[in-house]
């Protein structure tokens, strides 16, 4: 896993103890103790490191390389997952994946926005940047589930929709606003993950749950650190500047009311232990959506509408 | 550096030492056909020029004054302002940004709104103001057109809604991108009622508020020439590395793409929108008299009989 510029300090250190092992081993000098110092050296970097991350690093984590994607969460925490595809209008876009699956037992219908895994894949999916055909694919699904009385579980990760001529062309803010109506629309459980970038309107999308979870390490933002640094400072590489200033962690989301719920992540980031982050998202999931099966149909529909009803934040004259 | 060029902001222009300083301003010059217009008859026309049909900006309160019947608006936005829940600092402090809007405009958001009727039907009227930050939509802004959307259904009154914004409120994260989808939730309210919901987008109408409210009106009307997208022209062109097309994300544009209803010059606002909402509410053809135009309008040579 390549690590984060910021990691690289505990890389160098993990490196000088492996060498350090290896040739203790094959020296028959005993090292024990030198060994002993620096693992504990290492355990407090990392806590250093990972218990004070910047608003800034926390992006990166977001974007790290080898982060588990919406299909590698649908793969690990659902069985059965029959993927859908095309949007019966125009096309099929691959920046957003749906489809039924299973959550323990229980039937669910799922939409991801998918970054891809490596190079080719992000190419193939367009870096997680959907189209209007892809929002379209999306609404579809969530009728569908809305018909069939099926939870639908949203995983958000993109750094937005794409600023193309052809999606300007297909009408972009117009899907956008049509799959936001559509999720105001919906008279089933809906929970949302930001699993990794929540970028702007291409997240809000299909992000509009009566419960809206995020990962530890994942952000959910208006403009991305770049752009909005581009445009105060003119300058792209202020972005951690713009990260500070943009407020879009976690914890930060979770003091607005933005989110519901802060999922843990192991040290050092999902990617560092995708099992185990797996296994907390599953939980949270369970236990969300074994709440909102009490709520009848309007309820479902009047709640969600409620908890957005008192989002933002303003003085009464 | 094309896109520090972009960013960096221009030294004011110096006035240029005129025998007509020492006169009230009578005349302006047309951005777009370079014509000297009289002031009055600018005014009359709705800010729209009588010689080309250019859509200049016009003050929110000019433009409610020109739709509705005379003395019928009632203001009820106002009674919030915002705060500045990030502590957000750029080059300068989000509090100050603010001030200095407030003091611009007079008011504390980029919404003003209220009751009024329009050939004598039952309206909410809601206007962005671009004057005010950029048009941008924070929890403010979200606040006050949610509660303009409440009002039109707790009284039963259509919805007009006009935009003009540059998006969403970066100042205030992700609780501006939240406003979409407040806003979205009492449309649905309205919806339910059967109540008529129209917008109409002026320039600039993108990025949130474009990819929201704005296009999801039961009619959705551009007035001419008015930009309208989701992302911006730079941000696009940055993108994809080539130039856009002429008229690009232009009301026309969208017209011809199947987005946008028709595309109505300001003048004629008025009648459409009195005429629309009848018809949606079933009720009888309102007697309503249109701004006379007593100069030409704009030649009618586009694909659809407007503009090219």
């Amino acid at each position: 896993m390549p690590a984060l510029e910021f990691e690289k300090p505990i890389v160098d250190l993990e490196t000088r103890i492996d060498e350090l092992k290896t040739y203790g081993s094959s020296s028959n000098v005993d090292m024990s103790e030198e060994l002993a110092l620096l693992e504990k050296r290492l355990e407090r970097l990392r806590s250093e490191t990972y218990e004070k991350l910047t608003r800034w690093q926390r992006v990166q984590l977001a974007r790290a390389p080898g982060r588990p994607t919406a299909m590698d969460i649908i793969g690990r925490i659902f069985t059965d997952f029959q993927e859908l595809h095309g949007d019966r209008a125009y096309g099929e876009d691959a920046a957003i994946v749906g489809g039924l699956a299973r959550l323990e037992g229980q039937a669910v219908v799922l939409i991801g926005q998918q970054k891809g895994r490596d190079t080719k894949e992000n190419i193939a999916r367009n870096f997680g940047m959907a189209h209007p055909e892809g929002f379209r694919k999306a609404m579809r699904l969530m009728d569908m589930a809305d018909k069939f009385g099926l939870p639908l579980i949203t995983l958000v990760d993109t750094p937005g929709a794409y600023p193309g001529i052809a999606a300007e062309e297909r009408g972009q803010a117009w899907l956008i606003a049509q799959s936001i109506q559509k999720m105001t629309r919906l008279r089933i459980p809906v929970i949302s993950v930001i699993i990794g970038e929540g970028g702007s309107g291409g997240a809000l999308a299909v992000a509009v749950g009566n419960r809206v979870l995020i990962l530890e390490n994942a952000v959910y933002s208006v403009i991305s650190p770049e752009s909005c640094a581009a445009i105060v400072w003119r300058d792209a590489k202020e972005a951690a500047k713009a990260a500070e200033a943009l407020r879009l962690t976690a914890r930060d989301l979770e003091q607005f009311g933005i989110v519901d719920e802060v999922i843990p992540e192991p040290k050092g980031g999902a990617h560092n232990d995708p099992v185990g982050s797996s296994e907390e998202l599953k939980k949270a999931l369970l236990h969300n959506l074994e709440q909102l099966r009490m709520l009848d149909k309007d309820a479902l529909l009047d709640s969600r509408a409620e908890r957005f009803r008192r989002l933002g934040v303003f003085e009464e004259i | 550096m094309t896109l520090e060029r972009f960013f960096r902001r221009r030294p004011p222009q110096q006035k240029e030492n005129t025998v007509n300083d020492d006169l009230p301003d009578l005349w302006s010059k047309c951005p777009k056909c370079n014509a000297q217009v009289y002031n009055k008859e600018l005014e009359q026309n709705l800010r729209v020029c009588p010689k080309c049909g250019y859509h200049h900006r016009i003050p929110v309160k000019r433009r409610v004054e020109g739709l509705l019947d005379a003395g019928t608006f009632q203001v009820t936005s106002g009674r919030v302002k915002a705060k500045d829940p990030l502590e957000f600092v750029d080059t300068d402090t989000y509090v100050a940004k603010l001030e200095r809007a407030r003091k611009k405009t007079g008011r504390e958001s980029a919404v003003y709104a209220g009751r009024g009727s329009l050939a004598g039907l039952p309206v909410v009227v809601c206007v962005m103001d671009f004057e005010f930050a950029g048009g941008s939509m924070g929890s403010t802004e979200g606040e006050e057109i949610t509660r303009a959307i409440e009002l039109a259904t707790k009284e039963d009154r259509a919805m007009i809604l006009v935009t003009a914004s540059g998006g969403a409120r970066m100042m205030e994260g992700a609780l501006s991108l939240m406003q979409m989808a407040k806003t979205t939730f009492a449309l649905e309210q309205l919806a339910n009622k059967g109540l008529p919901y129209i917008t109409v987008l002026a320039d600039p109408t993108t990025g949130g508020v474009a990819a929201s409210f704005a296009a999801i009106g039961d009619i959705v009307i551009g007035e001419p020439d008015a930009l309208i997208g989701f992302a911006g022209q730079r941000v696009i062109e940055q993108t994809v590395r080539q130039s856009l097309p002429d008229g690009f994300q232009r009301s026309e544009f969208y017209e011809k793409k199947g987005f946008i209803d028709m595309v109505v010059d300001r003048r004629h606002h008025r009648e459409t929108l009195a005429n629309l909402i009848a018809a949606l509410r079933n009720q009888p053809k309102p007697e309503v008299t249109a701004l006379e135009i007593k100069v030409p309008e704009p030649p009618r040579t586009g694909i659809f009989g407007r503009r090219k």
